[in-house]
């Protein structure tokens, strides 16, 4: 199949960027939308051009890398998957593809399609984790856990933080990410004990990172590539509300 | 250099405090609406306004709804000032824009919250100009000889201009888009989210916001093409 692709081209931080066209011919529908992107750079450099800098690296849904903004939705086209996952079979032949990258204040652009995404590191430093050691890995059963509890832990934490949430809401808020941290830790009996202070934590954070506020649009959801629900964000809502209601003090 | 680029000042109010004062605000004039829709239907039950101008009476003389007028200006005041620094915040939250269009799937009420907003708030500003400054004695009611100087006059004078019952009712359309959208909106706001409630609440949000936006549509078509005095 052949294609047109217009990419967002930009030096680096500082460059203010733009559009560049390309036409790539015979690229297979089999293959991956990063391995479409390998084909163009080993062209580009092979012409003597500056190849498209992008992130990647597990290229098999996991690690939460890649991230492209294709054709008005991050990782493109179809649901529940990343671009590393998206085949070149769900393009139209002779189709005029979008690349772009993140668009958020909290994600600068760092070169091309690459932004920094420490934002996500930083939510997480400031309470994602169990402050006391909980030592070697326990034998199974060892601390009960209704199996209600760890179901919905488990599909919070599917969350690969690659910000495709951020990037799909209009307003630029990180709150699926946030709610889903947020949700792995506090239903668990290890995370429980710090679970108010977690959640002011984290939100305060979130709030001076400069990401928007959340307005309950739900695009987040939807185009999330680990299918994390919006209940987490309801959980988050009332965490942080029950928080304050009862006063507990972030130490 | 990004932590100077990028940090924000801590908030006084977090981002989700504010919601939870929007949505309050927003809950109370829900409630509100409610209770001006049903005063108003008594302008079409046919006894020529007498059961309406018994209700008006009761409002305007009623030491408690006096005390819930600043309550209810304060309701939308706060809702409207929340819910434009929220807007601006969004706005900067994204200084550089995507250039293709946005395609994720979302529902078109949740989308256009702002536009559907500033759309209600100008119909609020005519609105308050036709009726809450009469009562203030700013603007003097219109007087006919049937009626005198009374609200269902004025009524039957407003509503019998077509232009503004087309505002009206363009009005209430777009509000029955804000309320789809804000009443589910509240509820997730809250953390109220269970699966098995969750198409209840969709579906009393329909059912609520299109009995307010019809509800308010009937009184200015009535007094357009059925009322004859």
């Amino acid at each position: 199949m052949d294609i047109k692709l217009k990419i967002w081209r930009q030096k680096d931080a500082a460059d203010k960027g733009k559009f560049e066209t390309y036409d790539l011919k015979e690229v297979s529908p089999e293959m991956s939308f990063l391995e479409m992107m390998d084909y163009l750079n080993s062209k580009l450099i092979s012409e003597g051009k500056e190849p498209v800098a992008f992130d990647h690296d597990c290229r098999e849904g996991i690690c939460g890398s890649c991230g492209i903004y294709i054709n008005g939705r991050p990782h493109g086209p179809e649901r529940g998957t990343t671009t590393c996952e998206l085949r070149m079979r769900f393009f139209k032949n002779n189709e005029t593809i979008v690349v772009e990258p993140w668009r958020s204040r909290a994600f600068p652009v760092i070169k091309d399609l690459i932004v920094d995404r420490t934002s996500l590191d930083e939510i997480i430093k400031a309470g994602g984790f169990i402050s006391v050691d909980t030592g070697s890995a326990k034998d199974a059963n060892c601390i009960p856990i209704p199996k209600n509890n760890s179901d919905k832990a488990f599909d919070a934490a599917v969350c690969v933080g690659c910000g495709a949430c951020v990037a799909a809401c209009k307003n630029s808020s990180a709150m699926l990410f946030v709610a889903a941290k947020v949700a792995q830790m506090g239903l668990l009996p290890q995370g429980k004990v710090e679970a108010s202070i977690r959640v002011q934590k984290m939100v305060e954070k979130m709030d001076e990172l400069g990401f928007g506020f959340c307005s309950n649009i739900l695009a987040c959801e939807y185009d999330c590539p680990k299918h994390v629900s919006s209940e987490f964000i309801a959980k988050m809502n009332r965490d942080f509300f029950s928080s304050k209601v009862c006063k507990q003090k972030v130490i | 250099m990004k932590e100077k680029n990028l940090t924000n000042k801590k908030l006084v109010v977090s981002s989700l405090s504010r919601k939870y004062i929007m949505a309050a605000a927003g809950l109370f004039l829900m409630l509100f609406l409610v209770m001006h829709l049903a005063t108003n239907l008594l302008l079409i039950i046919g006894d020529e306004g007498k059961t309406f101008d018994k209700a008006v009476d009761f409002l305007t003389k009623n030491p408690i709804i006096k005390i819930m007028e600043y309550v209810l200006f304060a309701g939308f005041i706060i809702h409207i000032i929340i819910g434009l620094m929220l807007e601006l915040y969004n706005y900067k939250a994204r200084p550089v824009k995507y250039k293709a269009p946005m395609r994720s799937e979302v529902s078109p009420f949740s989308k256009y919250m702002i536009h559907s907003g500033i759309i209600i708030f100008i119909f609020l500003v005519l609105h308050l100009f036709h009726f809450f400054f009469i009562k203030l004695g700013y603007v003097d009611l219109p007087e006919t000889a049937e009626h005198g100087k009374d609200f269902f006059n004025m009524a039957i004078v407003t509503f019998g201009n077509p232009l503004y019952s087309g505002i009206y009712l363009i009005s209430f359309l777009f509000l029955g888009f804000h309320l789809k959208h804000a009443f589910q909106s509240a509820f997730q706001t809250y953390g109220l989210y269970h699966n098995r409630y969750n198409k209840f609440i969709k579906i009393i949000a329909t059912i609520y916001a299109l009995a307010i936006a019809i509800g308010f549509s009937i009184i200015p078509v009535y007094f357009l093409f059925f009322y004859n005095a």
